[in-house]
């Protein structure tokens, strides 16, 4: 592959939420400042920008990944879900994102996409979570608003409803 | 009060707020478009503590690639005046460094360019030469003569200085069986909203008029601060909010400086400039709630009665003392005996500046500091006496019988009943057991201890009680100040919708849903049927200084405004539907989207054809009932001025908080495990018991984070030690428990729903409560926040044993 | 926050790489899950003029048993080691720290041998490739050569990398039958970097102990079969050895407390699993 030159931009490809998309970046873009500020989706929020509180989380290539910490250029070819992916239909909501809905799990709202992004992973993988195991995953996240409790009891809902009816999600 | 009857509020219903935001379509001041040719600012900081600015050079910045301009102190100065500082002193502060930088992360100049990548390569190629002077940052030394002036207009460092006494304090003092006393250091934090400070700013020079969308949440009062500093009337600052905001917790009060800089910015400039604050910047230089050093005494009778109370409180505010500071200090003013009836008191309040970050507001306000010395000596009067702890904070209450309550230092306790919401605590929450649990502990060798507070949560903030910092004499130079208007507006369109509006800024609190629950009941519509609108817009929309969003007066006082504008619309739509619908109009009621007759519900009129009536046969409708919009203003009476005797009602309503819990330390550690955290309010009113709940665990994790994590700390020069979120710790899902919530509801006569506050309580009930715990574990007389397991550990492991002496 | 310029390349080929780092010189950087990397960069303390990205050398992504022990190509993301069925058998040690490195979000991209790259003194990964005596694989155009761990690093944040060399493999060697093997961390928050960190390994005559987040970098130590005051004495020494400094998260006198204590039960539990 060819160097891309530090003050020039290229064109990055990538599949977002099941769509191919593309734009131009410079090498030092961030994941995050091209998702939003380029390709408008700015569901995806920017905290800390040092990857730790989390509210960047996107899932590359199938597993959840801090946007911050990712080049734009590094996700070219990539598939990138966001959380304007997870709902199955406008004015509808996801299991998930229902249950959070019900028991209150978000206040402001701002960390809340990084938070979906990751449980949206987990509870694929892990259909039957306990609250332990869950609390050292969602260790990676920081939610200043609802101190976790109602966080943790819409994840545990959902993980029973999606056990319920898989297909939903 | 009058008995309102509820259907929707009180019901904890979806929020109208989730949908939007669990979707990614949210609308956060980043999220929203700009118009072509907007700028991006960054700022160049001082890494100095203190020092003066010889030069600065920005000849290549100007030039780099992409930068239209770049701004420093004296172009500030130029075109603005300082903001006006919290006390009548000769002072200066702006919003940029002057001269001189006073706290590492200081702005010193402004790049402007094309993206903020750019702008941070710009900022490099700036130059600046400083003269670095000596640093104070111990508020102790500041009170010390002998360091210069860190505004030379001051003369010293102490910003303030005032002595109060209530009662007989000297004689109470004298007869006392026993005094005892604790002196708190309490550390520098922050609530850190996950979203930082962000802004787009415009001049119109034609008009010579600003116009700026931040994700700024009020006090409004500050509107007047910035716009004096802009040099314009008030009308022609045009402050907006975007639709949602990510956190505030009090913080994004501090955005007013950058305000009125990148309005300033963009007028130089000549075109729109947009800052969004880094995490970076955000931990170094937003804003910090105060430290405080705070010594307490108490008069007590041999059986625990505390007689009275002796403060002297040291307020460090930092580099500067901005508007509203110090107010940190005087929010507690009337409630500086808590929960307690204690009828003598005297106080000595000082204010000192420090070269740290200035400070401003933060969820609870004035209450972590203040409680944290109070229920600590609550603590050690029942150690020193050897009585139950339990038992000396009984002795003490306020007596149920006695609300309203008119407390020693001014404060009016609207009603409770303290001993019945600590009574049911004890029994709901299993405190018997838990005495088990640290007896069964410490049997086997555990660390275990107990903590307990009792707090009073004031809510809805008097805009006087600030000026309790002022003499009366001065005070009667000024004009008195006080109340606290609340305002919202309820408007009806054409097709019969109800919208509603109010200058309640939120940040998540789910103040469109709840308004929504508010205006439904009132008018007999589902929540569904009412759209409300939260953005906000100094030039379209009703609002006072006391609009925003803090002092946790949404529930109390603008949801009481927007109860009384619907009901004020009603009483118009009623005498309008009782005219169509021949009867009296006190015999219409509202009810399943239908104005109908009482007793004969055929005889009904469809609400939206009632609520379109004004706009399509005005004709038709008397004058004094055309029903299209209703804003209503609303200041309790309550909230009155400081007395000549410095009594102040600093806030309106007062909810009360018992908290308990159990906590173990790993003896190898030190680390703290909390074993068990109840915590019973009383909120009056609840209107959306899934958002007190919210309230409640939201501040319980923020407090468990400064009792235990964060502090803004800051090495003996200077520096600033906590720059990021590896080392300014919130406490994740591993490090929060699940706290037991109760309830008992006495309705707060003075608010139109009966509802208070709830939002700040636990930030200042639980960092004292888990301290009282670790104290009662480690037996310590002293403990001071955060508690570190390193600090812990030291009283576990003793001094170190060694053969050898470390490298 | 933003980085500073650079070019990049994606890299295709080994040789590729190795081009890049010979003609960047210490201004090259290699990236590959840029979990450290990138906030170094968006902090600017990190000014490369050069990114090589390996996450597209197939080459790299094995996780291999070669000559006992488990060599970890650079591509392959701490996940995927911890997915990898045979790692607590093959090593009981590694599948006990790996857990501790960073979160779930952060391990999905971070890589093996990027931890070992940065040479955080209070990371797991270090700590671990030092406790078993590991290997680091280096190369770069033409030359070839692997570095013991007790070689490799050398100071905070520094190894004995040099600058047109890239990390090919990580090797850790793989369990000894009868030895025990265990691994506890103290830090402020789960997740964060250790306060302090022990790896120990029982053998049968004596004892390896490996201690982070104390010194610049990690540090090992060997005791015979000793107990009781014996290994007291032996932990203090290895205690005030190390150059325990005070932070913001605790003091130097707190570090070497824990050196002494949990160093103790990382050791009584390697010789239980040894039994």
């Amino acid at each position: 592959m060819p160097r891309l030159t530090a003050d020039a931009r290229y064109r990055v490809h990538f599949e977002l939420n099941g769509r191919g998309v593309e734009a131009d970046a410079e090498p030092r873009m961030l994941l995050t400042d091209f998702l939003r500020h380029d390709l408008g989706m700015t569901g995806t929020h920017v905290g800390c920008e040092h990857g730790v509180c989390g509210a960047c989380t996107v899932q590359i290539d199938g597993v959840p990944a801090r946007a911050c910490l990712t080049l734009a250029v590094q996700a070219n070819g990539a598939k990138i879900r966001t959380v304007e992916g997870l709902a199955p239909a406008p004015g509808r909501l996801s299991v998930l994102q229902d249950a959070f809905r019900r028991h209150h799990a978000l206040q402001c709202g701002f960390c809340t996409a990084g938070i979906l992004m990751s449980l949206d992973y987990y509870l694929r993988h892990h259909p039957d979570p306990n609250e332990a195991d869950l609390r050292k995953y969602l260790g990676g996240h920081l939610c200043r608003c609802t101190g976790y409790t109602p966080i943790l009891a819409a994840a545990l809902d959902a993980a029973e409803k999606l056990r319920e009816a898989p297909t939903n999600a | 009060m009058t008995r309102v009857a509820t259907r929707w509020c009180g019901q904890s219903i979806e929020r109208v707020e989730d949908g939007a935001l669990l979707t990614g379509r949210g609308r956060f001041i980043d999220d929203l478009g700009i118009r072509s040719g907007t700028l991006h600012a960054a700022i160049l900081r001082s890494s100095h503590a203190h020092a003066k600015i010889r030069t600065i050079d920005a000849a290549a910045a100007r030039k780099a690639q992409g930068v239209a301009a770049v701004i420093t102190g004296a172009d500030v100065r130029a075109v603005s005046a300082s903001l006006v500082a919290g006390v009548r002193a000769p002072i200066e502060c702006w919003p940029i460094a002057v001269d001189r930088v006073r706290y590492v992360g200081e702005p010193v100049a402004v790049v402007l360019a094309a993206s903020r990548y750019l702008a941070e390569d710009a900022l490099e190629l700036v130059n600046v030469g400083y003269e670095p002077l000596p640093a104070i940052v111990d508020p102790l030394a500041a009170l010390d003569s002998k360091h210069p002036a860190l505004h030379e207009g001051l003369g010293s460092n102490i910003a303030s200085e005032r002595s109060f006494r209530y009662g007989d304090p000297e004689h109470a003092f004298a007869r006392a069986a026993h005094r005892v006393s604790v002196t708190i250091r309490y550390p520098r934090n922050s609530c850190t909203p996950i979203e930082t400070y962000g802004l787009v700013a415009e001049y119109d020079a034609s008009e010579d008029t600003y116009d700026v969308l931040a994700n700024f949440m009020g006090p409004f009062s500050l509107h007047a601060v910035m716009a004096r500093a802009l040099k314009v009337p008030g009308n022609r600052l045009r402050l907006r909010t975007p639709p949602d905001s990510g956190g505030s917790f009090g913080v994004k009060q501090g955005i007013f400086p950058y305000i009125v800089l990148m309005g300033v910015a963009a007028r130089i400039a000549g075109r729109p400039v947009k800052w969004i604050e880094d995490r970076l910047e955000h931990l170094a230089a937003s804003v910090s709630a105060t430290n405080r050093c705070t010594t307490l005494e108490a008069a007590v009778d041999g059986d625990g009665r505390v007689r009275a109370l002796a403060w002297d409180q040291l307020e460090d505010v930092g580099a500067h003392i901005r508007a509203p500071e110090p107010a940190t200090l005087y929010r507690m003013h009337g409630n500086l005996t808590g929960a307690y009836d204690i009828r003598h008191v005297s106080v000595r309040n000082r204010v000192v500046l420090t070269n740290k970050t200035p400070t401003g507001l933060n969820r609870g306000f004035g209450g972590p500091q203040m409680y944290y010395a109070l229920e600590r000596l609550m603590q050690r009067v029942a150690v020193e006496l050897k009585l139950d702890p339990i038992d000396v904070i009984r002795k003490n209450l306020v007596p149920s019988n006695a609300f309203p309550y008119r407390t020693a230092t001014g404060a009016t306790l609207d009603s409770g009943d303290y001993a019945k919401a600590l009574e049911t605590a004890l029994s709901q929450g299993g405190f018997a057991e838990l005495r088990e649990r640290q007896q069964s502990a410490r049997a086997q060798g555990r660390i275990y201890g107990i903590g307990l507070t009792a707090a009073v949560e004031p809510s809805v903030s008097n805009m006087g009680y600030i000026t309790t910092v002022l003499t009366p004499e001065e005070r009667r130079k000024t004009g008195p100040k006080n109340g606290a208007q609340a305002t919202a507006t309820v408007s009806l369109d054409p097709l019969g919708g109800v919208s509603v509006h109010a200058a309640s800024v939120p940040q998540g609190q789910g103040h469109r849903t709840v308004l929504a629950q508010i205006v439904a009941d009132a008018l007999g519509l589902k929540p569904s049927d009412i759209r409300v609108v939260a953005d906000f817009d100094t030039a379209k929309d009703a609002w006072s200084i006391a609009s925003g969003n803090y002092s946790s007066r949404f529930a109390a006082a603008v949801g009481g405004a927007a109860h009384l504008a619907a009901e004020k619309m009603k009483a118009k739509l009623a005498r309008t539907a009782a005219s169509q619908l021949n009867v009296a109009a006190q015999d219409i009621e509202f009810t399943g989207g239908r104005a109908r007759a009482r007793g004969n519900p055929d005889n009904a009129i469809p609400f939206s054809r009632l609520a379109a009536a004004s706009h399509w046969s005005p004709g038709l409708v008397a004058e004094e009932n055309q029903a299209l919009r209703e804003t209503v203003f609303w200041s309790p009476p309550e909230l009155t001025p400081p007395t000549e005797k410095d009594e102040i009602n600093s806030s309106l309503c007062h909810g009360f908080i018992f908290d308990f819990c159990g906590v173990e330390i790993d003896r190898v550690t030190g680390a703290v495990r909390i074993d068990k955290y109840v915590t019973m309010h009383d909120c009056g009113r609840v209107l959306h018991p899934g958002m007190v709940a919210g309230q409640i665990t939201g501040g319980f994790a923020q407090a468990l984070g400064a009792a235990l994590y964060e502090e803004y700390a800051y090495s003996p020069d200077g520096a600033f030690l906590s720059g990021t979120f590896a080392d300014y710790l919130l406490p994740t899902t591993t490090e929060v428990p699940t706290p037991l919530i109760l309830h008992i509801e006495t309705p707060s006569p003075y608010t139109p729903l009966g509802a208070k506050g709830v939002g700040e309580g636990n930030c200042m009930s639980t960092p004292v409560c888990l301290a009282n715990a670790v104290a009662d574990a480690l037996g310590l007389a002293s403990v001071d926040l955060p508690m570190t397991p390193a600090k812990l550990a030291a009283h576990i492991h003793g001094a170190e044993k060694s053969a050898r002496r470390p490298v | 926050m933003k980085p500073v310029r650079f070019d990049y390349i994606r890299a295709g080929t080994l040789a590729e790489a190795h081009a890049g780092l010979t003609s960047g010189g210490d201004d090259a950087r290699i990236i590959a899950g840029g979990q450290s990397l990138v906030p170094m960069l968006s902090m600017r303390m990190a000014r490369p003029t050069l990114l090589i990205d390996i996450m597209h050398l197939p080459e790299l992504t094995k996780i291999e048993i070669e000559d006992d022990a488990i060599r970890v190509g650079a591509g392959v993301r701490q996940a995927v080691l911890l997915a990898w069925p045979e790692l607590a058998e093959r090593q009981p040690l590694l599948a006990a720290a790996l857990p501790w490195v960073g979160h779930a979000q952060t391990r999905s991209r971070g890589t093996v041998c990027g931890s070992v790259a940065h040479a955080d003194p209070s990371a797991e990964i270090p700590l671990t490739l030092l406790a078993l005596k590991g290997t680091v694989e280096l190369s770069s155009q033409g030359t070839r050569r692997r570095v013991a761990a007790e070689e490799f690093f050398t100071g905070l944040m520094s190894t004995a990398r040099q600058d047109d060399e890239m990390i090919e493999a990580a090797e850790f060697p793989c369990r000894v039958a009868g030895h025990g093997y265990a691994f506890h961390e103290f830090a402020r928050r789960h997740g964060d970097f250790a306060i302090v960190a022990c790896a120990a390994i029982a053998r049968h005559d004596g004892v390896r102990l490996a201690i982070g987040g104390v010194s610049d970098y990690p540090v090992a130590r060997d005791f015979p079969d000793i107990d009781g005051d014996a290994l007291d004495d032996a932990l203090d020494r290895l205690a005030c050895d190390l150059d325990a400094r005070d932070d913001l998260h605790a003091t130097a006198d707190y570090r070497r407390a824990l050196v002494r204590r949990l160093g103790r039960a990382t050791i009584t539990e390697a010789r239980r699993c040894r039994a």
